[in-house]
């Protein structure tokens, strides 16, 4: 009796971090958020319940297609995180001899010492019309005048995919990290070609990995706030500047926080489906023991 | 984005000093970069050896907006423009009526404060008093762009890629001035207003394309016109004069239509905890050694009778090249915002970011 009384308590004070960080920084605010954005403000402080910040929303294409090219251009940034990532993840997991294999992580973690914004100030330096490469380029004579390299869509996918593809990476190591090479060799001594064991063994086995990275990386870059507004200038439209903009400049707290849930069920929306259309589940692959 | 992480330095600041400075009285300052410089402080300090200053950096809709998320408790004195008073006050009851006996009238200028008082009273009390005045304008490289004459030489397809801008209310009002309307005679009613703010919209979607990039700050600012990348620009005449110091091409042009004035005002926060210290701020910043000092470190004129005379010499020299006497009879001082209005400027602002451009 006082064995489990003892194991009871143990479980509930090892639970209780866990669920107070959930339901205070989580749950709570999130409560609060979904409250504000039912709110209809009708006159001065005067307030009515209803549905009409988001009808607002849908009624004005600025607001959704704004949405739709974030979600658009986060998913483009996850490809090419993926792309740019797994065979970065490969070579330290599977083809670095061991000792070079913790520098080479290390390596790929530093950039995160830096802050955001210093790497976002980083980048500007880099490819404003004064900056570096603009420089170099007029000086080995591949362009006449000065080129301006910021303040484009091409811009904004590049800094974002510099920004989240550790995010990728680790999860992507740590899952090719466990897997036997015996198996890679059995896919060849079988007689399969060098795709097809990527595409049957390899890719497979990766997956939990993968889709765990995709998840953080698309939900990290669609969130993102910094990056867009600073190297996208007079054309970035991202729907975080968006909440910025009605909580802040507006004092629109109200659409400010319907915005903010749309964003949170749009992305949720948008990981389901792509769970979905690859005949992957969450069981599957990131909960897979 | 350097006031972000000024903030977020001083909040740590504020979070650290709070468990150490208890026993002596704090004045926490929510104001704007380079309004408490270091010198000022130091000098406040000595003087008052029992306050501690805090300082907080930041702009006129944030301001209001942390004012607001707190019901005006976190700062015991905030510096919002006199525009940002009234409606402010009217919706989210966040300041708190100024007793003017406490404050030593005679050293501000009648006209500021008049301007002040008939935009900061409601219900007879006073909620706001001026600190420092200037306007906004064109700055223009004269090297390179040498006729700009007002708001619409942004658009100037002689300069295109060269101008830039800020995408916020200012240069709504600055482009409707030349086009030839008078915003602040629309602001009571309300579908003349939109009326005047869809031609405008109009105009600056298809200016975008001129536009280099929208600037967010001060520090934007000046580096795209110090590096050449910009010639011609929307711009706080502060900055400006700053710019002219470190390069005379750069000269600040109030547009033909008259430059925009707006006067940043202190108002002592509706939970505010240390008023007495507060009141001590004001009358201390604005005795005439002190407002040499800030006014060094903002570029802006205080609100004192010979405000001008009490600039550094430099910026004396920059605000005498850039106004002569016309055009400070011209100057078009802000005019509270209705409620209402400021979400119609909003969708405006959202149409013309929204659109595309090369």
């Amino acid at each position: 009796m006082a064995r489990t009384d003892i194991g009871k308590l143990s479980l509930i004070l090892l639970f209780a971090p866990f669920a107070l960080w959930i339901a205070l920084l989580i749950i709570l605010p999130q409560l609060g958020i979904g409250y504000i954005s039912l709110r209809e403000k009708v006159g001065p402080g005067e307030y009515t319940f209803g549905f009409a910040n988001y009808i607002a929303f849908l009624s004005e294409p600025i607001y959704w297609n704004t949405l739709l090219r974030t979600a658009w251009m986060s998913i483009l940034v996850t490809a090419m995180a993926l792309a740019v990532g797994f065979p970065v993840a490969y070579y330290i997991a599977k083809i670095a001899r061991r000792r070079a294999r913790a520098a080479l992580f290390l390596m790929c973690l530093i950039p995160l010492w830096v802050s955001d914004l210093v790497r976002a100030f980083g980048w500007i330096v880099i490819l404003r019309e004064t900056g570096l490469v603009s420089t170099f380029l007029q000086k080995i004579g591949l362009v006449g005048g000065p080129v301006e390299l910021l303040y484009n869509d091409a811009t904004v996918v590049m800094g974002l995919v510099y920004t989240v593809v550790l995010f990728m990476i680790v999860p992507l190591v740590s899952t090719l990290d466990g897997m036997d090479n015996s198996l890679i060799e059995a896919g060849y001594n079988l007689g399969g070609s060098r795709f097809t064991v990527f595409r049957r063994i390899v890719v497979p086995y990766a997956m939990p990995g993968i889709v765990a990275g995709c998840i953080i990386v698309f939900m990290l870059t669609a969130g993102s706030y910094l990056t867009p507004i600073l190297l996208g200038g007079k054309n970035s439209m991202w729907f975080t500047e968006q909440i910025y903009e009605q909580f802040v400049t507006r004092y629109n707290w109200e659409s400010g926080a319907t915005f903010g849930v749309l964003l949170l069920v749009f992305t949720s929306f948008v990981v389901w489906l792509g769970l979905r259309l690859t005949g992957q589940s969450l069981a599957s692959t990131v909960a897979k023991d | 984005m350097k006031t972000t992480f000024a903030l977020a330095a001083t909040t740590a600041l504020a979070l650290f000093m709070a468990g150490n400075a208890a026993q002596a009285e704090t004045l926490r300052l929510l104001t704007w970069g380079g309004y408490a410089p270091d010198n000022v402080i130091k000098l406040f300090e000595e003087a008052n050896p029992d306050i501690t200053v805090e300082v907080t950096l930041s702009n006129n809709e944030e301001m209001v907006a942390k004012l607001r998320a707190t019901g005006g408790a976190g700062y015991d004195l905030a510096q919002p423009s006199h525009d940002r008073i009234f409606a402010a006050q009217q919706e989210y009851n966040i300041y708190k009526p100024l007793d003017l006996s406490k404050i030593e009238t005679a050293n501000l200028a009648p006209n500021l404060l008049d301007g002040v008082k008939a935009n900061a009273t409601i219900d007879g009390a006073l909620y706001a008093v001026p600190h420092q005045w200037g306007t906004s304008g064109i700055v223009a490289d004269i090297s390179k762009a040498p006729n700009v004459k007002g708001w619409g030489d942004l658009c100037n397809p002689e300069y295109k890629g060269r101008t830039s801008m800020r995408l916020r209310r200012t240069i709504l009002l600055g482009t409707a001035f030349s086009l030839g309307k008078d915003p602040f005679a629309l602001y009571g009613d309300k579908a003349a207003y939109q009326t005047m703010l869809d031609e405008v919209t109009e105009k600056l979607i298809a200016c975008k394309d001129n536009v280099k990039t929208y600037w967010n700050g001060g520090d934007d600012l000046s580096t795209l016109l110090l590096s050449g990348e910009v010639v011609v620009s929307e711009a706080w005449d502060s900055t400006a004069f700053k710019l002219y110091g470190q390069n005379k091409n750069l000269v600040y042009v109030p547009p033909e239509t008259g430059a925009l004035a707006w006067i940043d005002t202190f108002v002592i926060p509706r939970k505010g905890e240390a008023d007495d210290a507060a009141y001590k701020w004001i009358n201390f910043v604005m005795k005439p050694e002190i407002v040499k000092l800030m006014s060094d470190s903002t570029g802006a004129i205080a609100a004192v009778s010979n405000g001008i005379d009490l600039l550094p010499d430099d910026k004396q020299a920059a605000v005498k090249a850039a106004f002569d006497e016309q055009d400070l009879t011209n100057l078009k001082f802000f005019a509270n915002i209705p409620a209402g209005l400021e979400d119609m400027e909003g969708k405006a602002l959202e149409r013309i970011k929204a659109a595309t451009s090369n």
